[in-house]
């Protein structure tokens, strides 16, 4: 069936919808936003202190998002990139360039509701400036076929004094295959938080890699992951932290639980130090639902499926 | 209301809980002293189900509880709040006491109040490791209060409390009372005993005495802080 592009337009939305996204901000004036399906950019609007340059690839779309110095953006900025075919392929450059003294928060959404065979690629290219402010949120939903190859893949750069946030969710629909890439370089007195939540289900194969270089003087880092794996899932997370200056601090925090007699979780945390006042922890758990959560819930009148939904969405929230 | 008929537990080969009895009347705050390691918490774990006996009964209401699951017996009316509750990362205090509120009869802002927290300040902190511990305890009780049971089954919730908090917890035990819920009240300390109605002393795994709570405590003193369950004396004699 041929889809007009309003008619995309609407699906792509309500797809978003589904995800989590709030639909009434795609298309508001006020708020900087774009939905991207396949290799079309569908809407795009700016704001001040913003800009969106986009345009079509062969099999995606290439974005430079520049927020200018100094600018602190007020509502959150919205995009959504998507596809509705069952089978395709779509590839998204992004380059986001957050300059000095600016602050903005991203949030967005890709969405592959009726997936049975797609495979979505990101390279990220990130540049956060001196003094910034950088939350970047980022919300998968694909549906309950499985059949999606996700790719995303980023390189960031924090700079001096800045504060960059990264949170990865697939916790609806099914996950398919996973394979996350991020490496992060973060600058003296930087700030950096890597989250993680993912709930993987049926044959779904996830593989997040993490990895942070605490370069600057004074750099912290928290790389944060959840996972919880049901019937044949498998998970892999490798969280890295290079301690390589002076003072600077990281820690890596992985909990993954098993909740499937044939899920299989495991956790390689690395952790590095080459300044001997650089200091790099790592905390990982992986096993069943915790015992006395349960009996706790269920001495509040639970049954065992009700304590089991409480604790996961508690972990994946 | 309650009634444990010879109990017993064993780990490891070593009896833990040893043919208790014990039975807990209708609003009554029933308090159970004794030493560190006399099976005070086994026996709240027993009446709650979740360590099955190897011999003898729970019974609660007249029913014989003691096949039941820690779910059922929470459906009954029985509940449990641990001496070191369990965390619960990215669930928030509010969610947490809506839980046990199932049928939303009383206002959790109450709850929280009558143990002495803010409603403002709590209910949108998560119960995981940024509650200290007097603040998980508290939060803790106030879940009890929420669920409005028959039982409630109070393991050292007074332990760790500072001084000016103290009040609070005791205020919502006896709160449990006056709303009509027996209570089986663990302890070390003398302002829980005060509002207890009876106490049981155990030693060995075994109810030694029931009576007072002054009683009670004046017999603890005077003889178990330096029997280490040897010295346990005849019937009669205390």
């Amino acid at each position: 069936m041929i889809l007009t592009r309003e008619e995309e337009y609407q699906k792509i939305v309500e797809a978003y919808g589904n995800a989590g996204g709030n639909t009434d901000l795609l298309g508001n004036r006020q708020v900087a936003n774009m939905v991207v399906h396949e290799n079309r950019v569908l809407s795009a609007n700016e704001v001040e202190g913003i800009s969106l340059k986009s345009e079509s690839t062969e099999r995606g779309v290439a974005l430079v998002l520049t927020v200018e110095e100094g600018r602190k953006i007020e509502h959150p900025v919205d995009l959504c990139f998507g596809m509705l075919p069952q089978e395709g392929l779509q590839e998204i450059d992004l380059k986001m360039n957050v300059q000095d003294r600016s602050e903005v928060n991203i949030i967005a959404h890709c969405v592959f509701p009726n997936a049975t065979n797609i495979t979505h690629k990101m390279d990220a290219d990130i540049r956060i400036g001196n003094n910034a402010v950088f939350s970047y949120s980022e919300t998968h939903y694909h549906g309950d076929h499985g059949g999606i190859n996700v790719i995303p893949k980023a390189r960031v750069e924090v700079g001096e004094n800045s504060v960059y946030r990264n949170t990865f969710a697939l916790v609806k629909g099914q996950v398919g295959r996973l394979d996350f890439d991020y490496e992060t370089i973060c600058g003296r007195k930087s700030n950096t938080e890597l989250v993680a939540k993912i709930y993987g289900k049926a044959q779904d194969d996830i593989r997040i890699a993490e990895k942070v270089h605490l370069n600057g003087e004074g750099a912290k880092s928290l790389i944060k992951s959840r996972l919880v794996l049901k019937d044949k899932a498998r998970a892999e997370v490798v969280g890295e932290t290079y301690g390589n200056a002076p003072l600077a601090r990281g820690h890596v925090d992985c909990n993954e639980i098993v909740d499937g007699d044939e899920a299989i979780a495991k956790a390689v945390p690395i952790v590095s130090v080459s300044n001997r006042q650089a200091k790099v922890t790592h905390e990982a758990a992986i096993g069943s639902i915790d015992k006395k959560q349960m009996q706790t819930l269920m001495a509040r009148g639970l049954n065992e499926e009700e304590a089991i939904n409480v604790i996961v969405r508690g972990i994946l929230a | 209301m309650l009634e444990v008929s010879q109990l017993c537990y064993n780990s490891n080969g070593q009896a833990i809980v040893d043919d208790l009895t014990l039975s807990i009347g209708k609003q009554e705050i029933h308090a159970i002293i004794g030493a560190n390691g006399t099976g005070k918490t086994t026996l709240a774990y027993l009446v709650m189900g979740i360590y099955s006996p190897f011999t003898g009964s729970v019974f609660f209401e007249g029913e014989d509880i003691t096949a039941c699951s820690v779910s059922e017996r929470a459906q009954k009316g029985i509940t449990l709040a641990w001496q070191d509750p369990a965390r619960f990362e990215g669930l928030k205090v509010g969610e947490y006491l809506k839980l046990s509120n199932k049928n939303g009869s009383r206002a959790i802002e109450d709850c929280l109040s009558m143990v002495g927290l803010l409603p403002s300040q709590f209910l949108n902190r998560s119960v995981d490791e940024n509650l200290s511990g007097g603040e998980r305890r508290r939060v803790e009780l106030a879940a009890v209060l929420a669920m409005q049971p028959k039982l409630a089954i109070l393991d050292e919730v007074d332990s760790g409390i500072d001084m000016a908090s103290l009040p609070y917890i005791m205020q919502g035990v006896s709160a449990m009372k006056s709303q009509g819920s027996s209570v089986l009240l663990i302890t070390h300390t003398k302002d829980a005993l005060d509002i207890a109605d009876r106490a049981s002393l155990l030693c060995g795994g075994k109810v030694l005495q029931t009576g007072s709570p002054e009683e009670m405590s004046q017999w603890f003193g005077d003889h178990c802080v330096i029997c280490n369950h040897i010295n346990v004396p005849e019937e009669g004699s205390a």
